[in-house]
């Protein structure tokens, strides 16, 4: 054993030794500068993830699902809110990562540039799209920066109704007319592989994922969470009595877990770059509503400053 | 008897229409707001609003009986069949209209409660009971916006006036008796909408005195939402609200 | 940019439990932030009061300096009750 660590091999100790790292903390700034960028990352998927869901409010078939999408919309800005938070910590503001989000800059989940077509979308996201989610943010919950495990850890419990919420949605449908069935098997079809995308790149294609396993944002790989979650999927699929879109799924006793087919790389890619069906509205959707409330803001800031000036010369005089 | 029963109903749709509607309004917000907290904030008031529909529809389904539900009474009335007022259903120009919007229906909201948790009608009692607190929330917060606009930047206070200015107008309908609502009142069911706009023209003048806005001295527009006359909007709102009913009748969601 | 400032939000979630740290938000000011804080962090009866600080206005001890301020509690066992012993026949001490 050196007697003599660099400062880097000390702070990637008490990583190993299942110590969490706090913001004031020293750290290397390429661990800074990762979180910054994954942590935004996450934050921009929820708030952009508000869109797609958000398309449906007004449109539910019912009181009680409105209620429930309304609920769940909410808690997306939440958790926006609460991740945008944790990434302050690290010494970049929110409007700074707001402006990396609406320039283009910024990444978020590929996900919610896909349309929103039918009713039975909104059940398919909660199902496969916060299916996937919660996979990966479970894993999150013990990462190694604090204020990121601790917005995982909240945003985990209020994320318990979401995925239910769309399974039951899936299952009304499912249970329904062959109309409804037909709708809920149409919204598999479409949202079946860019859940499986969400996952991310093949392992060996992801250059990050080293880094981010040593110090602990990722625990599992790429690759690895894609097939937990096709496992844990399959089997509901059947209690729904619908039919997931591929030919090559099946069961590998050897493996004991399921095979699956391969997915269109040049279509995730293309999202990714931004040529999804729906990158540009997503984006002018959350230009819009930061132009529109620029006014409302300076309102607050400017309202606030003279109930500040006025409170001085009260208690001056 | 089998009047008043019917009356009770209408009475019902005439208390829960306005916050379907201005619910309605307020949730097509939900993703869109000036920042993250305000967007949360708005849709707290949105889901408050569609809880409160939810308590007046489903009694209202089962005074009705039959095959109505709180969802039939919300999504397959026709357009003349809805009692709000023009106020709830003007559309989110911009958040100087949904705050302005959102306090003169509040003004008007929180006293109207108050009065309704003394209804002999044990269920509209217990319905304003809980309501009530929602209300005065709503209030307190777009109060507060109200002096934040009015009194922040010019640009938000000229925003803020204009909003005030075109709906203003509408709020003198909230106070034009109904054939339904005078009977309730008689019936002790109901509130007196007289005494309610005393309170409501006070809060008024409060409210506008420290945003530093001026009351408009516009005339009433004549309008009769309660009466099921509303604005070309509402076509668009219930084309939207009703679809899927619509689209896809008699079936379980 | 100046305004905007971040307020740390503390809840206690019922009487008799003390306030804890919960998150934090964007407020102009005080009135602004325990409304925002209200609607944000109260929407599952999380709480049954608010406190809200500006940032700014909190004091952080620095980590670097943890070396001094807390190893030197490390070795006064005597504060604790387990450092004295007493025969295990002993009740009510």
């Amino acid at each position: 054993m050196k007697n003599i660590t660099s400062k880097d091999e000390a702070f990637q100790a008490r990583i190993d030794a299942g110590e969490k790292i706090e913001p004031k903390d020293w750290m290397p700034e390429k661990y800074r500068k990762t979180h910054i960028r994954q942590i935004s990352q996450h934050a921009h998927s929820e708030i952009v993830g508000m869109l797609p869901e958000g398309n449906w409010i007004t449109r539910t078939p019912t009181l009680r699902r409105k209620v429930g999408l309304l609920a769940k919309v909410q808690d997306e800005a939440g958790h926006g809110l609460y991740l945008y938070s944790a990434a302050e910590t690290l010494g970049i503001s929110r409007d700074e990562l707001f402006h990396q989000l609406h320039t283009g800059k910024a990444k978020y989940s590929s996900i919610f540039n896909y349309p929103t077509m039918t009713w039975a979308d909104i059940g398919a996201i909660g199902w496969l799209v916060d299916g996937a989610a919660i996979i990966n943010q479970v894993m999150l919950t013990r990462t190694s920066f604090g204020p990121y495990a601790r917005a995982m850890v909240r945003i985990c419990k209020e994320e318990s109704f979401h995925q239910r919420q769309g399974y039951e949605i899936m299952l009304t449908l499912c249970e329904g007319t062959p109309e409804q069935k037909a709708m809920a098997q149409d919204a598999l079809n479409r949202w079946w592989w860019p859940s499986l995308m969400m996952f991310g790149p093949r392992d060996e294609e992801s250059p990050n994922t080293e880094q981010s396993v040593k110090w602990k944002i990722k625990r599992k790989t790429n690759d690895e969470l894609r097939q937990q979650f096709v496992d844990i999927t399959v089997p509901q699929a059947k209690v729904l009595g619908i039919t997931i879109p591929d030919p090559d799924l099946k069961w590998n006793e050897e493996r004991q877990h399921y095979d699956f087919g391969e997915i269109d790389w040049d279509e995730f890619w293309q999202v990714v770059k931004g040529n999804g069906p729906c990158n540009k509205e997503r984006l002018q959707a959350r230009n819009d509503a930061w132009n529109n409330g620029a006014w409302v803001r300076n309102a607050a800031r400017a309202h606030a400053e003279k109930r500040a000036a006025q409170a001085e010369v009260s208690e001056a005089g | 008897m089998e009047n008043k029963h019917k009356s009770l109903i209408d009475y019902l749709l005439i208390l829960g229409d306005n916050s379907l509607i201005l619910g309605h309004r307020l949730s097509e917000l939900c993703g869109h707001g000036p920042s993250l907290e305000t967007d949360i904030a708005l849709t707290n008031i949105s889901l408050d609003l569609f809880g409160q529909v939810r308590s007046y529809f489903q009694y209202a389904a089962e005074l009705t009986g039959g095959e109505a539900t709180e969802d039939t009474i919300a999504m397959k009335r026709v357009d003349r069949e809805y009692r709000h007022t023009w106020l709830v259903e003007q559309s989110n120009k911009d958040f100087a209209y949904v705050i302005g919007r959102q306090f003169l229906f509040d003004a008007f909201h929180l006293p109207l409660l108050e009065q309704l948790v003394n209804s002999k009608d044990e269920m509209i009692a217990a319905i304003a009971a809980k309501s009530i607190k929602e209300s005065r929330y709503h209030l307190r917060f777009s109060s507060s916006w109200m002096e934040r606009l009015g009194d922040g930047t010019q640009e938000s206070h000229q925003r803020m006036q204009n909003a005030v200015n075109d709906l203003y107008p509408f709020t003198y309908e909230f106070f034009e008796e109904t054939a339904t609502e005078k009977m309730m009142l008689e019936a002790g069911i109901g509130a007196d909408l007289k005494s309610i706009e005393t309170i409501y023209r006070q809060t008024i003048k409060d409210v506008f005195a420290k945003a530093n806005l001026e009351i408009p001295d516009t005339p009433a527009r004549k309008t009769d939402g309660k009466k099921g006359i509303h604005s070309e909007q509402l076509g668009f709102i219930l084309a939207e609200l009703q679809y899927m009913q619509r689209a896809y009748p008699n079936m379980s969601w | 940019m100046k305004g905007n400032p971040i307020w740390e939000v503390f809840i206690r979630s019922k009487n008799g439990l003390e306030h804890r740290h919960v998150g934090s938000l964007h407020a102009e000011d005080a009135k602004m932030a325990m409304e925002n804080a209200r609607d944000v962090y109260t929407r599952r009866q999380e709480g049954v009061s608010i406190w809200v600080v500006e940032s700014k206005n909190i004091t952080a001890s620095n980590p670097s300096e943890n070396g001094e301020m807390f190893d030197p509690a490390k070795d006064k066992a005597y504060r604790h009750p387990t450092f004295y012993d007493l025969p295990d026949e002993l009740e009510h001490i």
